[in-house]
């Protein structure tokens, strides 16, 4: 290399331009808020299922001596409710419930719509046709209104809050995998797969499946968040969780009574969904970084 | 780049989508165990009331004949009779239709003046303040539930404040205003989550269009670049994302009524589900379908009106 | 003038371009788009420049018009537009290039698809160009721009204007946006490959009109294509790009009659030979990743004459003797003797 080359302006150029390239991959902060939202759900998982450890109290142990303690008051860390309950207890134990919706209800939901459509987006014709027309139709309705239906009609429980998720909540992944599915169908790999002569099934599963999950895993995270946030907005209405059972939404709908004198029986549990739902959130964009690098 | 194939194709779709929506909501009914009109009457259970149930629910006929039953009643604008108003379901539901459709309307119209603005310059100023500081504030506000910010937002304004009213409808054009305020921008924030990130990604896929450097090729100044050929193609992008997620809206309304106590439908359908109001639920569920429909529709006729593109033959 | 002059370009240069670099931040690294770039352009003269896609052709003419992609674009060295004094132009603001844009410089996008607002009319887009310099009252601002689809070949103009771009073919198109180029009567057109997009008979009548245009106006003009028959039968004088830099340059008759270097040469061999349709030879590899370009040639690695030499040094553009003809070869004087083949493919 001659002096000549070291010298010359656009070394100057070339190294403004590394800079600003190294800043546009910075794979490092992608992880990083991969990273940030699974310590924030693992430590949201590590406490619940830690509750005894972590309160004293059980969540409907009463205190009739302090009612609507404040938070910090001692003995209370995060004060009591009107009945004297520990507030920190029925937030952890709470969350058993509303984490049970984010994975017990998205993971069945995410199962049951991929396999809806990978076969819609790979049989096409009158399958596809078929399935498709059904999916439409459940997103003609409010998931709310529909959902809030099926719970008046089998009656208010946990368990039927579950039925109501798992029967209209797969279409998002039906729709999501569908559209991947065509597309991927027409790629090199799978037509080779194809004229190799392998079974549909085998296709679909070794073959389109791996190359297309990374879409309706990205969207689970958004789906979690969804279903904790349903299941606390059908505690709040009194339509999924019944009292005394501590959940986050019916402590919040308790405390909206409390909100002239006593702000924190309505806003702590409300914190304690955001922070979950925080998590997942960071979760998804981190996998949408890592998993599908090159887009945003 | 137009995901709709014709618009009468696109009409066909939708007449197909509401008789869909007819045959899910019939069916809603057949979902209640056991027997329908033993969960109707509870502990007011007699022989000759649910007889009279069955006979006006016209449980005891063919389920086809049912079917063909409700959807003659439903053309002559007929829901069903609500046994705990003591009044045709439709009365009911007209009553508490003014509130929510206002709500509806409020929270879209404050959720456009809050996205337009920020979804088009977290769009041009890509990592900027504007775009950061949205970024983190929607983050957190998609896992917020909307009640919970409702209440939020009614102990900081109303509790403590005393800016805005804690509950009611208000009266006048004015009142409603006023008094639907809270209401319609805790629902106006969550929707505006979509909103941004749409427009965000609608702008800055525009701005890298071949047709922008066309138009500042042209020696035009950079506002009018934005103007003419940025911000509009971004915004018809996202009409299609407006209408697609009116459904948040709605759900939105359900439950913001009920932390607001405003005599809406979303209020109406929760406490018809205590009370067992079966009719009421199965004709507030199929009227928010219907309106669902209708909206989209509308959000069609509104693309074809500012896009050439859309309802012309062109392919897919 | 310096040594920079091409000695073709007769009369007052035009523009000159002097060492021009631009490096594309990318997440992949940095892209050495155009890599030491010099040539200067005459009045009235057209100027090809060819080269495989991803050789910096396009990322030069943007560089010239100000429109890389400001987020990822860097760039040095200087652009002289004679005519706005002496000052470089890669120096100027938005605001000022804004003066600049279509009085002076014009330029024809890729593909004609795609390079209109697909929701505004063609007649709209057409007259936002024609005010965008002068103040002009509606009805003249619509006259000017039905002149202007006439003049560009588009019949029933009155009534196309109130088209929209979807209702128009690939050529009709790339006539409405030569027709947008011109509406300001610019003295510099860069037209990046006009017709790569269009049928073949469709992309000799737009070659034509563009040349016909040049000659009633006057103006120079820089035609980039990929394909060297577009390139020879328009141009008065060529610049071959490899890599992001200038491999040779020099009048068009020198070019075709006397490569000097051997990518040149490559591409002119799979040119279809005069009139009769052989199978198209094409150059075997492909154009250098401009990410980390080696030291020393980029063409080695596809090059039948490379060296021992050619991988180490830093090789400059030499004067090979003719008028104004240049070559990036240290064999360019043996590229035109076919023995140096013969004897480095039995090697």
């Amino acid at each position: 290399m001659s002096q000549a080359w070291a010298t010359h302006p656009s070394q100057a150029l070339l190294r403004v331009a590394e800079r600003a390239a190294k800043r546009s991959r910075s794979t490092g902060r992608r992880r990083l808020v991969l990273i940030s939202g699974l310590v924030m759900l693992g430590i949201a998982i590590a406490a619940i299922l830690a509750a005894p450890l972590l309160s004293s109290y059980p969540p409907n142990a009463l205190d009739v001596l302090h009612p609507l303690a404040p938070p910090l008051t001692p003995g209370h860390l995060l004060g009591t409710d009107q009945y004297g309950r520990d507030i920190l207890a029925r937030i952890l134990y709470g969350g058993r419930i509303d984490l049970a919706i984010a994975f017990g209800a998205t993971s069945v939901t995410l199962v049951f719509g991929t396999i809806v459509g990978i076969v819609a987006g790979y049989f096409g014709g009158w399958v596809d046709n078929l399935l498709m027309r059904i999916v439409d139709l459940f997103f003609a309705f409010p998931f709310l209104v529909l959902i809030i239906a099926i719970i008046a009609m089998l009656g208010p429980s946990i368990f039927n809050m579950f039925v109501a998720i798992w029967i209209t909540s797969w279409v998002s992944y039906a729709r999501i995998m569908r559209a991947q599915t065509v597309v991927a169908k027409k790629q090199q790999y799978v037509l080779a797969a194809r004229t190799l002569g392998y079974g549909r099934v085998r296709v679909m599963l070794r073959h389109i499946l791996p190359n297309t999950a990374s879409a309706v895993i990205i969207f689970s995270m958004v789906d979690a968040i969804g279903n904790i946030i349903l299941a606390a907005s059908l505690g709040f209405l009194g339509l999924g969780a019944q009292p005394p059972t501590p959940e986050w939404g019916t402590m919040i709908s308790d405390g909206q009574n409390y909100i002239l004198s006593s702000w924190w029986l309505a806003t702590l549990p409300g914190l304690a969904i955001v922070f979950v739902g925080v998590a997942f959130s960071l979760i998804g964009d981190g996998l949408a970084d890592v998993l599908r690098p090159g887009e945003r | 780049m137009s995901r709709f194939g014709t618009l009468p194709r696109r009409l066909g779709h939708l007449v197909l989508i509401a008789f869909g929506i007819t045959l899910v909501t019939f069916f809603l009914l057949r979902l209640i165990p056991g027997d329908p009109a033993l969960a109707i009457l509870g502990t007011s259970y007699t022989h000759q009331r649910a007889e009279a149930i069955d006979l006006a629910l016209g449980l005891n006929k063919p389920i086809w004949t049912q079917y063909v039953l409700f959807m003659g009643r439903l053309f002559r604008g007929n829901l069903g009779y609500s046994f705990f108003y003591s009044l045709p379901a439709t009365t009911v539901i007209g009553q508490h239709l003014a509130p929510t459709v206002f709500l509806v309307i409020y929270a879209a119209v404050l959720a456009a003046a809050i996205s337009l603005p920020l979804g088009f310059v977290s769009g041009l100023r890509r990592g900027g303040v504007v775009d950061q500081s949205t970024r983190v504030f929607f983050t957190v506000s998609f896992a917020m539930p909307a009640f919970w910010l409702g209440i939020i937002l009614l102990i900081v304004f109303s509790v403590h404040l005393h800016v805005f009213p804690i509950s009611g409808f208000g009266s006048g054009f004015a009142g409603h205003l006023y008094y639907l305020f809270l209401p319609a921008l805790t629902i106006a924030v969550g929707f505006s989550t979509v909103l941004i990130r749409s427009l965000r990604a609608a702008t800055i896929a525009t701005l890298q269009a071949e047709f922008v450097d066309t138009a500042r090729m042209k020696g035009i100044s950079r506002a009018k670049v934005l103007r003419r050929h940025v911000f509009r193609n971004a915004v018809l992008a996202v009409v299609a994302v407006f209408g697609v997620n009116l459904a948040y809206l709605i759900s939105g309304t359900v439950l913001v009524e009920n932390v607001f106590s405003l005599p809406g439908l979303g209020s109406l359908l929760v406490n018809s589900v205590s009370n067992r109001d079966y009719p009421v639920v199965q004709g507030v569920t199929l009227l928010f379908a219907l309106l669902i429909v209708a909206i989209n529709l509308l959000t069609d006729l509104t693309q074809s009106a500012l896009d050439p593109r859309v309802g012309q033959e062109i392919g897919e | 003038m310096t040594a920079l002059a091409g000695g073709q370009s007769a009369g007052e240069p035009l523009l000159t371009v002097e060492d021009l670099h631009t490096y594309l931040a990318t997440g992949q690294g940095v892209v050495r788009a155009v890599d030491g770039v010099s040539f200067t352009l005459g009045q009235a003269e057209v100027l090809g420049i060819v080269g495989e896609s991803g050789c910096g052709k396009t990322v030069t003419c943007r560089t010239i018009m100000g429109l890389t992609p400001r987020r990822i674009a860097y760039s040095s060295g200087r652009v002289i537009y004679h005519p706005w004094g002496e000052g470089n132009i890669l120096d100027l603001s938005e605001r000022e290039l804004q003066k600049l844009r279509g009085t002076h410089l014009a330029m024809i996008f890729q593909d004609p698809m795609t390079a209109l607002n697909p929701v505004r009319s063609i007649g709209d887009q057409l007259a936002e160009a024609v005010t965008a310099h002068t103040r002009l009252p509606r009805a003249q601002a619509r006259d000017r721009a039905v002149d202007l689809l006439t003049r560009v070949g588009i019949p029933a103009p009155e009534r196309r204007m109130r088209d929209y771009p979807f209702q128009f073919s690939g050529g009709m198109l790339q006539r409405a946006l030569i027709a947008i180029a011109l509406a300001s009567s610019p003295r510099l057109l860069l037209a990046d490959e006009p017709t790569t997009s269009l049928d073949v008979i469709i992309q000799d009548q737009i070659l034509s009109l563009l040349l016909e245009l040049q000659r009633d106006t006057g103006m120079s003009m820089i035609l980039v294509s990929h394909d060297l028959a577009v390139i020879t039968e328009v141009c008065d004088r060529v610049i071959v790009m490899y890599g992001g830099q200038i491999v040779e340059e020099g009048d068009t008759a020198t070019i075709i009659t006397a490569p000097s270097h051997p990518y040149t040469k490559a591409l002119l061999e799979a040119l279809p030979q005069g009139g009769h349709r052989g199978p198209l030879r094409s150059i075997p590899g492909a154009p250098p990743s401009l990410i980390d370009a080696p030291a020393g040639c980029r063409f080695v690695p596809r090059c039948p004459l490379a060296m021992h030499e050619c991988t180490g040094w830093t090789t400059e553009l030499v004067e090979t003797g003719g008028p104004g003809h240049r070559a990036r070869c240290w064999r360019h004087h043996e590229v035109g003797r076919a023995t140096a083949w013969q004897a480095s493919d039995s090697a």
